[in-house]
């Protein structure tokens, strides 16, 4: 690294080698962080349509595969789809606003990705570690609701705008319940920075995860994670059966692509942010040999698997909500509980140091 | 000029011409989109400031939420263009007289010369543990509490006036009750009869 570091020194001199160095590393960086998780959409819906075919008897993709070995049939299938989706003609309405049409798709997918930035994936390996990495990841995640408001306008017909209008409506009001559930683990915690949020979770044993004192907020957040992404059983915005396909009802090919991976990649962002802030991040269950020495990383990736399968689940399991009772919901009975719950979290961490010494609450404050 | 230049420069061209486009563009859909743009290079300018808190909670607040329900309305509107430049001549000399504030107070930042603002020192940078958002909680709860809070109860007055103005109540509103209809049970709504089966003849 240092003779690369010494090159670009040598040829862009002293005041600017440094910072393309360090431009050039953070771009590797960057594409070492987007390349496996794009892999991964692919591999998750391919995950999807097999859980959801085996819950519902079915078998699911089994045919497409590679060099035509018999048992990896199905698993060519999301390398398939994806040159299908390339392949295919995108398709712009005369109607439509032709500069907005196409710059939905890209703001749709950049806070998506954008956001992974400073994710921890174990100890050291991260992207920027900045202080304020709780407040980072907000404000991206608010950020996402533009590509699809842009796109259900410059459209221009009356089902996608529908889609735009639910979909907005239903994002701004989770986010709300979303921020206060982080509230309690960052008071929890005492730091934006998601190490020391993992790091507060240190301890023998899963008992020390912020998962037990904050279950009600980790109900809150995975459930408005369910609704922020869109995803059944809120997915009102595509709401096929009343509005055909919502606000990407006029994509095709790769701009729907767009709209599609950035829709399980933010299911993958709020999968990993759960794992991070309510189970322990890159923790092993139990502090003993056999379980740390398998690398942290090993088990970050198992949380998020756990915590997708309870996505999938939910859409193979659930009947869509109604409009007004989503909306019900959000407001009458997720902001209502977090309120509640930060006023108990501020009392007992203000309770005197010999009465938090009585069990259980030593552990964890 | 080193690269932390370059990017002022960039993101300020940008902002400028971002704030520009804000007031000339006809559509008003493309100007509440650059106004977006606008304060999201400025959040872009204050971190180069070391202010990483107020440019991030100016992305969460105003292009996260603000802006949103902004779009929201321009988008389902249906704007007459003549009648929204109606007023502007009426207007002319009150904006300019708050253009005209403007420029006073940034040529008195960057003429400073002659304002004697040379004297104040350049602010030092912070170590790397320095942490915005911690000071800026330290500052607001301890020595600015009671202004936090008389903000605070101002929010929270506007939001009650806002929802008293446009609440009302309608009585032949036929709408269902969410919590009664999960309440149902079977015996609320059938009639289980028993009876003996008929013979066929």
């Amino acid at each position: 690294m240092e003779y690369i570091q010494q090159q670009f020194i040598n040829i862009f001199g002293a005041e600017w080698g440094g910072m393309f160095y360090s431009v050039a590393t953070n771009m590797t960086f960057i594409l070492a962080i987007v390349v496996p998780l794009l892999l991964g959409v692919a591999y998750l819906t391919f995950a999807e349509r097999k859980i959801i075919a085996y819950m519902q008897i079915r078998v699911g993709p089994n045919r497409v595969t590679f060099f035509g070995i018999p048992w990896l049939r199905g698993w060519g299938q999301p390398i398939a789809d994806a040159v299908k989706a390339i392949m295919k003609e995108i398709v712009i309405p005369t109607g439509a606003n032709k500069f907005l049409f196409i710059l939905a798709p890209v703001l749709t997918i950049m806070p998506a990705l954008a956001a992974w930035a400073v994710i921890p994936f174990s100890p050291e390996v991260v992207l920027a570690d900045i202080n304020a990495g709780l407040l980072y990841i907000l404000a991206m995640t608010s950020m996402g609701i533009y590509g699809i408001i842009i796109a259900g306008w410059a459209s221009n017909s009356k089902y996608a705008f529908l889609g735009a209008m639910r979909s907005a409506a239903q994002v701004v009001s989770y986010e709300l319940a979303m921020g206060f559930a982080l509230v309690c683990v960052l008071m929890m915690s005492q730091s934006l920075n998601f190490g020391d949020i993992v790091n507060g979770q240190q301890g023998d044993s899963l008992l020390n995860w912020y998962l037990i004192p904050l279950f009600p907020m980790f109900l809150v957040y995975l459930i408005s994670g369910v609704a922020e992404t869109n995803r059944a059983p809120f997915d009102v915005a595509e709401g096929e059966s009343e509005i055909v396909a919502g606000f990407h009802v006029d994509y095709s090919g790769m701009a729907f692509t767009v709209f599609f991976l950035a829709e399980y990649s933010n299911m993958i962002l709020v999968a990993t942010l759960t794992s991070i802030m309510f189970l322990g991040g890159w923790l092993p269950p139990i502090d003993v040999a056999p379980l740390t020495l398998i690398p942290g990383f090993v088990w970050l990736l198992l949380k998020i698997a756990f915590i997708l399968f309870f996505f999938l689940w939910f859409r193979a399991t659930f009947p869509r909500y109604r409009y007004d009772q989503i909306m019900r919901l959000g407001w009458k009975i997720f902001i209502p509980i977090t309120l509640v719950w930060i006023v108990i979290l501020g009392l007992i961490m203000q309770l005197p140091e010999s009465t938090r010494d009585v069990f259980p609450l030593n552990i964890w404050f | 000029m080193n690269f932390q230049d370059v990017i002022f420069y960039i993101f300020s061209a940008i902002l400028v011409a971002s704030a520009l486009g804000v007031i000339t563009v006809r559509n008003p859909v493309y100007s509440a989109l650059l106004l977006v743009l606008a304060f999201v290079t400025c959040a872009g300018l204050w971190l180069l400031l070391e202010a990483e808190f107020l440019a991030i909670a100016l992305v969460l607040v105003y292009v996260g939420a603000v802006m949103v329900l902004f779009l929201f309305v321009v988008m389902m509107l249906d704007i007459n263009l003549d009648r929204l430049r109606e007023g502007f001549w009426k207007w002319f000399p009150f904006g300019a007289l708050i253009a005209l504030a403007m420029v006073i107070e940034i040529s008195m930042v960057l003429m400073n010369k002659y304002f004697g603002l040379e004297e104040m020192p350049t602010p030092k940078p912070h170590e790397a543990d320095y942490s915005n958002t911690r000071e800026l909680g330290r500052l607001i709860y301890t020595e600015y509490a009671y202004a936090f809070e008389l903000a605070a109860v101002l929010l929270l007055v506007a939001m009650v006036a806002a929802i008293a103005l446009t609440l009302r109540h309608r009585e032949d509103k036929k709408s269902p009750n969410p919590s009664e209809q999960v309440k149902v049970r079977k015996e609320d709504r059938i009639r289980i009869v028993t009876m003996p089966s008929e013979k066929k003849d």
